[in-house]
């Protein structure tokens, strides 16, 4: 049944129907059980599933992530909370040399089904390691599946189809978007349900296509608006699947368009960004009217909440972005595929 | 599954010594901690009765034929699994294996602990346990391959009860908290599946080296918050390749324990009889709810690292021959034979299925062919995904101008 939830609320409804529909569904997280998670994700959890399902662990990220592979090798599906980003970085080896690779080790003989929830990405005005965007070391391993969302439909839907995949997931959470409502229905066929490794189109449009996920899904909507407003028509993709991405969706857009943007708040060296421009630059070249443009974090270490305003891109930005891939704004000195600093900016603000 | 003895239903589980912080300098290791160690047979072969842990071995002392049995099944595991290694350096000195890290002098630690384990128990190993995989059901030939550099593992872990070897330093001893509170799930699910002889249990071997690792002080916290039905087994072998264990820890590793919240046994990892009996009184600990235990097994890794090291680049042959003294094999042999369990006939049988068993090892070991090329791309994940099926073709199509190109020039070559 369809109610109005925010992107947290939905996430508690994906986890209660998941936990609900599989007995082997355990949570494991600091703070999870009695709280019910700092952000109140895993509310009334513990006290409707009991404390063996829904576990609070001591501190220690590579603990609990290690614990999860054991559990999984024992024939549970874990669901794992990283309290925030910056944290999961002790849990790497667990995540990268474990849980990626032990089907493959195993010759397929063992599976681990874990998935691991990680509130990402700044806008929030906090502390250092609590605003980062740590996707791109996820998407380089091979063996594991990485998602984000940005809406509550989809929270709550793809949670469960990351819950039900037999492959580990690590699935990504907008922070800056865990108050924004939406109509859900937490209980929708996952057989008939989009599937979780699928790009979507959220805004059609016919001059630049506009590719980005997570937190920034919704300030692409806005810029899209706000370029129809001078006669520029931009299609907006919610990538959802990091790992593997829809490049299939993204080149059917370009070849419409001919002009690609890619929007993420990671840094840009190596990021998703420029694994994107790179596919769809080998698939249809012919088809591209201008080189891609990259609007990303810069290659800095996350700053402090009073500047981070200028490492998340914002609406101004990806307008930036828009602007120089329709050949509206010179490309300064030295730059081959474009800025994303603020000497251009102004541009369609 | 696996032969196992089982354990004895006994309560209570000896401690270690009170071990005091030694002054040393950095570069001794902590050899003369086998002083403090629980022993039953000592390095002359002299059985030695203790009423603490004899009561885990009434079975043995029986003084039945079945007992003799099952003391000379330890005796043939010990030599079995000593002639494998010998065999296995061999073909890595061959050409035929890429690596292999030589278990010599562990023999006991190793063959005692998993002779106490159940069928339905669970390991999760390091990379040296080719004893304990053995013990458990994994056959010669299964033991070779990732050696060989053909595949990451040599079995499937849910036919034999173990995890395939992990090189991760410490990285296992998590994977089996996690999978020891499945058990308990488990139990909690269904306990009518519990017997009276209570849940499966758990035990990860891990070395001396590992102590320092992060994850195994995370497994401890772990396990002891949770009462996790988990043995950590730490063969002390004194050496994690070049770095002597006093560099790990100034304490005895079994003292850590006790801070974790769990009770700690130093045991002399070369008195296999020993070893059988303190992991039998962890074993039913463990599944009659009385959470986990820290084994020290205080033992000597006689051979490298593995087939690349030179372990005489740092440390003496004195040491070496000192520990040769307290052999396994030949301290159990000693006190088998004062006890007229083996006799020459029975030596010579043991030593001939030993070498049977190494013939099998050489065997499947040279049979191992290489695998397809496109494997590479099997079971990188469990379901479908769209994105690698298209990359494995890509590189399958330019195999086959490799091939082609071959043909062409009426050459062999082309995919391997």
């Amino acid at each position: 049944m369809t109610q109005t939830l925010t992107l947290a609320k939905a996430l508690n409804a994906g986890l209660r129907r998941a936990m609900a529909d599989d007995p082997t569904v355990m949570l494991l997280g600091e703070d999870i059980g009695r709280l019910g998670g700092v952000y109140r994700v895993t509310d009334g959890l513990q006290e409707q599933f009991g404390p063996r399902r829904v576990v609070d662990t001591p501190l220690a990220e590579s603990g609990i992530l290690g614990t999860a592979v054991g559990l999984a090798y024992r024939g549970y599906r874990p669901v794992v909370e990283i309290q925030f980003d910056g944290f999961v970085y002790v849990a790497f080896d667990q995540i990268v040399s474990q849980l990626a690779k032990m089907h493959k080790r195993t010759e397929g003989a063992v599976t681990l089904p874990v998935t691991i929830r990680i509130p990402v990405a700044g806008g929030i005005g906090a502390a250092e390691h609590h605003s980062e965007s740590p996707e791109a070391y996820f998407a380089h391993t091979a063996g594991l599946r990485v998602v984000s969302v940005a809406n509550p439909q989809d929270a709550a839907t793809v949670l469960r189809q990351a819950i039900a995949c037999d492959d580990p997931v690590v699935f990504f959470e907008p922070k800056r978007r865990y108050h924004l409502k939406g109509e859900v229905d937490p209980d929708v066929d996952l057989t008939l349900a989009e599937p979780m490794d699928a790009a979507r189109v959220v805004a059609p449009g016919d001059d630049v296509t506009l590719v980005t996920f997570g937190s920034l899904v919704g300030t692409a909507l806005d810029a899209a608006v706000a370029a129809s407003d001078e006669g520029i028509s931009v299609e907006v993709i919610d990538l959802r699947s990091l790992s593997p991405i829809d490049h299939a969706r993204v080149e059917a857009s370009v070849r419409r368009t001919g002009r690609l943007v890619v929007v993420h708040e990671g840094p840009r060296h190596v990021g998703l960004g420029a694994e994107i421009a790179a596919t769809i630059t080998e698939r249809c070249f012919e088809f591209l009217e201008a080189a891609p443009v990259r609007v990303t974090g810069h290659d800095v270490p996350y700053p402090p909440a009073r500047l981070e305003s200028h490492q998340v891109p914002d609406l101004d930005r990806i307008l930036d972005g828009v602007d120089r891939v329709l050949g509206r704004v010179a490309v300064p000195a030295g730059s081959t595929t474009g800025s994303t600093t603020g000497s251009t900016t102004g541009v369609g603000a | 599954m696996p032969d196992t003895m089982g354990d004895a239903p006994r309560e209570d589980l000896p401690q270690a010594g009170a071990t005091t912080v030694r002054e040393t300098s950095t570069n001794e290791t902590t050899q003369e901690q086998t002083d403090t160690a629980v022993r039953l047979v000592d390095a002359k072969g002299v059985r030695h009765p203790d009423p603490e842990l004899d009561r885990w071995l009434t079975d043995v002392d029986a003084g039945t034929d079945e007992a003799d049995a099952t003391l000379l099944r330890l005796y043939s595991d010990m030599v079995t699994a000593r002639r494998l290694d010998t065999e296995a350096t061999a073909l890595q000195r061959q050409g035929e294996l890429a690596l292999w890290p030589p278990l010599l002098g562990q023999e006991a630690a190793q063959v005692g602990s998993a002779r106490a384990m159940r069928g339905d128990d669970f390991v999760f190993s390091s990379y040296r346990e080719h004893a304990v995989a053995l013990v458990r059901g994994v056959t010669p030939a299964q033991l070779t391959p990732v050696w060989r550099g053909v595949t990451a593992s040599g079995w499937d872990p849910y036919t034999v009860g173990m995890a395939t070897p992990q090189v991760i330093i410490g990285a296992q001893t998590l994977h089996a908290v996690g999978y020891g509170l499945g058990v308990l799930a488990d139990a909690e699910r269904d306990p009518g599946s519990v017997g009276d002889d209570g849940t499966a249990a758990v035990v990860t071997y891990f070395g001396d080296g590992a102590i320092s690792q992060g994850d195994v002080s995370e497994a401890l916290v772990f396990a002891a918050t949770w009462s996790v039905p988990v043995i950590f087994f730490c063969q002390n072998n004194q050496w994690a390749i070049s770095e002597p264990v006093r560099l790990q820890s100034p304490v005895a590793l079994a003292d850590r324990a006790a801070g974790f919240g769990m009770p700690g046994v130093q045991v002399d990892g070369n008195d296999v009889l020993a070893v059988l009996a303190v992991t039998r009184a962890a074993l039913h600990r463990a599944r009659t709810g009385g959470g986990p235990t820290l084994i020290e097994a205080v033992t000597y890794r006689m051979g490298p690292h593995t087939t690349a090291d030179d372990p005489t680049r740092y440390r003496d042959a004195e040491e070496v021959a000192s520990w040769a003294d307290r052999d396994p094999i030949e301290r159990f042999g000693a006190w088998l034979r004062t006890r007229g369990t083996l006799d020459d006939e029975a030596e010579r049988r043991v030593r001939e299925e030993a070498d049977a068993v190494a013939a099998e090892l050489r065997a499947g070991c040279i049979a191992t062919e290489d695998p397809p090329a496109l494997q590479v791309f099997e079971n990188v994940y469990a379901t479908p995904h769209a994105a690698l099926d298209a990359e494995r073709d890509t590189y399958a199509a330019y195999l086959a101008t490799l091939v082609a190109d071959a043909a062409d020039a009426g050459t062999h070559g082309g995919a391997r």
